[in-house]
């Protein structure tokens, strides 16, 4: 909500790109994985990542949360430069990105609620009946109100990954990064993810998406980009690269997709 | 000769039970505390900290417990410190439980999966904070099997102290049976208290074990 209140009310503000990547190079050892990435992602904006294994999509996404250091380039995330040796800057930034990952990651050790109220009670200091509230209204809105004392192995894998999704949320953060979020859940499951990823979109929140749904992709970006061998290889509207693929890197990926 | 009744015997060997007992705990405690500072160094990736635990512990692994008993007691004592058989096994069981308790807690943390380490980290704790709420909490639960384990060799391992002059249970039952020409009886008396001590440990550890786990 804040995100739509911004655009409205501080047109300059939102012109300005919320993540801005330029030049970015990572290397493992010598073998180099994003070999010079440019781009930039607006307020409000979905932007959906697709492409081979082993593309850099994944690595993409988590230098932008600082999980991966980038040896040459630069990232801004709301005008602030990403810092990785910076302790209190990382921890900053960090409110703002949250993250959800391909293999839920929950707490096994919490309740699901206690998975929703960690962050913000240490983080942020949110006092414990505060924290709780939110907890029950975020598992309320991605549809587990009633799990909220149950533990993480007793649920389904999209209830977890929903949990994961309502965790990132307490946060209350800006952007949300999520690396392949569909791909670990079976076929029944993944459409309740799903929807609630669209009903994020929806609300207006910043998404970066690493996905291999094609379909939810088209349906749900702003903007798609296409990686190929570590560069951003096309770039367009879904309409544009889905429809109408320029490269021929692209025609074989959607080809293959298909 | 003196004739030392069944009771004798047994009252002297419990009495020294006691300090077996004591020293056990005081190697665990100390050695706990010592074995979690130098696990949140080792963690910590401030630079020379991984080699400089990892090479403590190896000096600990790799020499005989005896061993580091006699430099222990002998070294401290040329350092000019007055050097109670007491302290000098207080010391070295320490050193030697931190070393080994340091390298199964790291081995518990390295078990917990990595993706824990990156959500802890994505939801902007702090290092401290991932530790203490998300990563030992979950290795804590890996680790009380091969605590408890370890917790019956250092029980075990008061029995050397006995070389340095310490009286715990195999001291005084050396010294009894040196006295009534009855060693089978004797040593067989401490092996089984030895045994009552160890074995309910082992059981306590394995129903900890089960009850940190109820999955599956």
């Amino acid at each position: 909500m804040t995100s739509i209140a911004n655009a409205l009310f501080s047109p300059i503000a939102s012109q300005t790109p919320l993540v801005d990547i330029r030049g970015l190079r990572k290397r493992y050892g010598s073998n180099e994985v994003l070999k010079g990435v440019d781009l930039t992602i607006a307020r409000s904006e979905v932007v959906s990542i697709i492409g081979k294994s082993g593309s850099g999509k994944s690595t993409l996404l988590r230098c932008i949360n600082g999980l991966e250091a980038f040896q040459e380039g630069s990232l801004t995330v709301h005008g602030q430069p990403l810092q990785a040796d910076n302790a209190g800057a990382m921890r900053e930034l960090r409110k703002n990105v949250g993250m959800i990952f391909q293999n839920f990651n929950l707490f096994p050790h919490l309740t699901v609620g206690r998975n929703v109220m960690l962050a913000p009670t240490l983080v942020t200091s949110q006092p414990k009946d505060v924290a709780r509230q939110n907890a029950e209204r975020l598992l309320a809105r991605v549809g587990l109100a009633e799990k909220f004392d149950a533990m993480p192995d007793q649920l389904s894998g999209g209830q977890q990954q929903r949990v994961a999704i309502a965790r990132a949320l307490a946060m209350d953060p800006e952007i949300l990064l999520c690396d392949e979020v569909t791909s670990a859940l079976d076929p029944e499951l993944v459409g309740e993810v799903l929807q609630v990823v669209e009903s994020l979109a929806d609300q207006g929140m910043t998404l970066v998406m690493v996905t291999h749904e094609m379909n939810f992709a088209r349906k749900v970006s702003d903007r798609v980009v296409f990686m190929h061998q570590g560069k951003v290889h096309e770039v367009g509207t879904p309409e544009a690269l889905f429809g109408a693929p320029q490269t021929p890197e692209l025609q074989q990926f959607l080809g293959r997709a298909h | 000769m003196v004739e030392f009744s069944f009771w004798d015997i047994a009252r002297h060997l419990l009495l020294a039970l006691r300090w077996t007992v004591g020293l056990s705990l005081i190697a665990f405690a100390c050695g706990s505390v010592l074995a979690l500072a130098l696990l949140v160094l080792r963690l910590s990736k401030l630079p020379g900290a991984i080699r400089a635990v990892a090479c403590y512990v190896q000096v600990f692994q790799g020499t005989p417990l005896l061993m580091q008993l006699f430099l222990i007691y002998f070294g401290l004592a040329m350092l000019g410190v007055d050097t109670s058989p007491l302290l000098a096994a207080s010391v070295c069981l320490t050193l030697y439980a931190s070393a080994y308790l340091c390298d199964i807690w790291r081995g518990c943390v390295e078990s917990v999966p990595k993706g824990q380490w990156e959500a802890s980290a994505s939801l902007a704790l702090s290092f401290g904070e991932q530790l203490r709420h998300v990563i030992l909490p979950q290795a804590m639960r890996l680790g009380v099997a091969p605590t408890a384990g370890f917790m019956v060799q250092i029980i075990k391992g008061t029995a050397l102290t006995s070389v340095i002059g310490f009286v715990e249970v195999t001291k005084a039952g050396q010294l009894i049976a040196n006295a009534t020409f009855e060693p089978f009886l004797i040593y067989g008396c401490v092996a089984l208290m030895y045994f009552a001590l160890c074995f309910p440990l082992s059981l306590w550890s394995q129903r900890l074990e089960r009850r940190l786990r109820p999955a599956s």
